[in-house]
């Protein structure tokens, strides 16, 4: 669904995947946000699952990804701001916040900004710092899909991930780089993958932000990831008090073991 | 396989979309010949059904053999990912189904396959669907042929019968700019000798049956999308793409560009296509086609290198009027073909007796390593004469028209020594020149 969001002083138009279903604001809220250069298509299956099953689901595309207008925002700070925006117009009061890798960071500050509206959190595939090497960000200034196959091969740690996502058949590669490539390539005018990763790369706050929030968290990471190694969760997690899933796949964690991530979500999720 | 660069075609075409069994620990890939899988719980069967898990239900709509079959062609073609079905045929059937209906329109190369012809100029108008042919050159005509309800665009990477180079990045452009994709039928070419993603189009099909099998045991067809068809913003510009843009009833109302915004086609296509068709691939079809795939580039290679010792004997060949590969330089695509396919020009060609139907015959009817079928892109070397064969009815104007003489031979060159295939031609031509 499309929403008019208020954001820094602009109104602009947000799209939000809902799950297959009508949003009804009434019911418990969960929203899930997308990494850099994707989009809410990183959701889908979960966002199904949650909309089938007694929940209004909030899938957005952040600004300036997929179907979303505006700008993309510099800052996790902006994008906090921005989802909370997000969820006024939703009418929404309290959500579950789950985000992967960039988006781990946002759903982080958001629930720190705003504790009373966060009734969970989830991080999925988080690390802080997320610091990003020197090397690909001057490398995607030269040739950003360059920079994107990069990323790819840190991204997935098997060739032959089962069942697949979002359903057999799919090359999970071929199909991530297809989306990072379209994401980045509807940016005319900015430089998208730079803005995603440098948005991860200068986040500072996650800490002090953990210490704000007030709701039970969850981690969830990829035991192979090399994107956001699980060891650099462990200080984050701590700082949340948060209870800390490992699965069997790399930083491609909900197309390389969607059951498992939906299964982590439900845990941290559905019993509240 | 986690590393600092993605792997190459070689690797992927052994490893893509395999692992190790998880129950059985089994290296190669199972053949799993069932028609269905057991749900975990009521409710694990109502997500899947749902499309809030993935996984699979009945082979007709997936199957883990299959699935690995697809997963390996869309890594070799740089695709997003793949449907494996029941020939090539119901590959290019799906691929035009999935998007167009009664009232749609197709541009096509002129210099198709038999069967592609057939489909589109004699079948789908009676479903409603007309193709404009078009010769794959003719770039004006391309443009030209494009009308407000034209859903595909759509020729062979190397057509029939005289191998004519399609110019994969300007049919491309040109049906960019209409909002069109680009759909290639790739079967000559391979993923080994042109990646036709990389020059622009969006869809591609193979029939399996030829080189990515390699063996002459097994029909079948693989459909892959790019992923790189943006069908909102082509639907915004022409409203020609509801299918995948609008809700489908047939589906929960899905709204499958919405579901999948790299993978609505395939998600339509496995949805409907394959669930309503029903022109899947048998698994153990899959698996066969698998073991073909994983020695792909080492066949590719030797099928291209003996190629072109055959071309260059019979281009020097006092019986031989005219040989069609694109590597000579008296091929009009020539260098088309240098830019496009720097590996080779594949291991299909036509060449030109001097003489009659009858000294044809007499050719083909000398050979004893040739087989003489109706096929092409087998481990075996193949020969047919079309005028003889598959367009026996037409007379000799009517086959210059086809591009066709009356002793034109096509060959499919094998993977036997060049020097015994050479010496088989040689006798060949011996026993076709003494007619005269």
């Amino acid at each position: 669904m499309k929403l008019a969001v208020r954001s820094a002083g602009d109104v602009r138009d947000a799209y939000a995947y809902t799950g297959g279903k009508a949003f009804d604001a009434r019911l418990p809220c969960v929203v899930l946000l997308h990494g850099a250069l994707h989009d809410h298509s990183s959701w889908t299956l979960a966002a199904r699952w949650f909309a089938h099953h007694g929940h209004a689901v909030l899938a957005p595309d952040l600004p300036g990804h997929g179907r979303s207008d505006g700008a993309p925002l510099a800052s996790v700070e902006a994008l906090a701001d921005w989802l909370l925006a997000l969820l006024d117009a939703a009418g929404v009061a309290t959500a579950a916040l789950a985000g992967h890798s960039m988006g781990s960071l946002v759903a982080l500050e958001t629930a720190a900004r705003a504790p009373a509206r966060a009734d969970r959190l989830v991080l999925v595939g988080t690390a802080f710092p997320m610091k990003v090497s020197p090397a690909l960000l001057e490398a995607a200034r030269d040739d950003a899909h360059a920079a994107i196959d990069s990323v790819l091969a840190y991204s997935h740690a098997t060739l032959a991930a089962k069942p697949s996502y979002p359903g057999p058949g799919t090359w999970l590669h071929g199909s991530d780089r297809a989306l990072m490539r379209r994401t980045h390539d509807g940016q005319r005018n900015t430089n998208l993958f730079l803005t995603d990763f440098q948005v991860c790369d200068r986040y500072a706050g996650a800490i002090a932000a953990a210490a704000r929030v007030t709701c039970p968290a969850t981690v969830v990471v990829g035991a192979r990831d090399q994107m956001t190694f699980a060891s650099q969760a462990v200080e984050l997690a701590d700082a949340l008090g948060a209870r800390t899933v490992t699965l069997p796949c790399g930083h491609a964690l909900m197309s390389e073991a969607p059951d498992q991530v939906l299964a982590a979500l439900r845990e941290a999720i559905v019993v509240r | 396989m986690p590393g600092s660069a993605n792997p190459g075609f070689d690797t992927l075409a052994v490893h893509a979309g395999a692992a190790p069994d998880p129950a059985t620990g089994a290296r190669a890939v199972p053949i799993h010949l069932t028609t269905s899988f057991v749900f975990e719980s009521s409710e694990h069967a109502a997500s899947l059904f749902n499309m809030e898990r993935s996984g699979h239900v009945y082979s007709r709509i997936s199957n883990p053999t299959n699935a690995v079959l697809e997963e390996r062609v869309a890594a070799l073609e740089g695709g997003s990912g793949a449907i494996a079905t029941a020939s090539g045929q119901a590959a290019l059937h799906l691929a035009i189904a999935t998007i167009a209906g009664a009232g749609s329109h197709v541009v096509a190369s002129s210099a198709l396959y038999g069967g592609s012809h057939n489909l589109l100029a004699y079948t789908l108008p009676r479903f409603g669907i007309e193709t404009t042919f078009v010769r794959p050159g003719d770039l004006d005509g391309w443009r030209a042929a494009i009308r407000p309800e034209t859903k595909l665009v759509f020729g062979e990477t190397l057509g029939n019968p005289g191998l004519d180079v399609l110019d994969v990045a300007t049919v491309a452009e040109i049906a960019h700019e209409h909002h069109l994709p680009l759909l290639v039928d790739s079967t000559f070419t391979t993923p080994w000798l042109l990646r036709p993603f990389e020059h622009g189009a969006d869809l591609l099909y193979h029939s399996a049956t030829k080189f990515l099998s390699g063996h002459g045991t097994v029909i079948g067809g693989v459909l892959v999308d790019s992923g790189n068809f943006d069908w909102d913003r082509a639907n915004a510009a022409s409203g020609r793409f509801l299918e995948l843009t609008a809700p489908y009833e047939g589906f929960h109302g899905m709204v499958f560009s919405e579901e999948s915004t790299v993978g609505a086609f395939l998600l339509r296509a496995r949805r409907e296509g394959l669930r309503d068709f029903g022109a899947s691939m048998n698994p153990l079809a899959a698996w066969l086609v698998l073991q073909g795939l994983e020695t792909l580039p080492l066949r590719m290679a030797r099928h291209v290198e003996t190629t072109r010792k055959v071309v260059a004997f019979l281009a020097g060949h006092a019986m031989v009027d005219r040989v069609a590969y694109p590597e000579l330089e008296t091929h009009p695509d020539h260098a088309l073909a240098k830019r496009l396919l720097p590996r080779g020009c594949g291991a299909v060609f036509s060449f030109d007796l001097k003489g009659s139907r009858e000294h044809g015959r007499a050719f083909i009817e000398a050979l004893t390593i040739f087989s003489h079928l109706a096929n092409v892109g087998d481990c075996r070397s193949l020969v047919i004469h079309p005028a003889s064969t598959t367009h026996f009815r037409m007379d000799d104007a009517a086959l210059a028209r086809a591009g066709i003489g009356p002793a034109t031979v096509r060959l499919s060159i094998g993977l036997e020594d060049a020097d015994d295939l050479i010496d088989d031609l040689k006798r060949a031509l011996k026993a076709a020149a003494a007619l005269r």
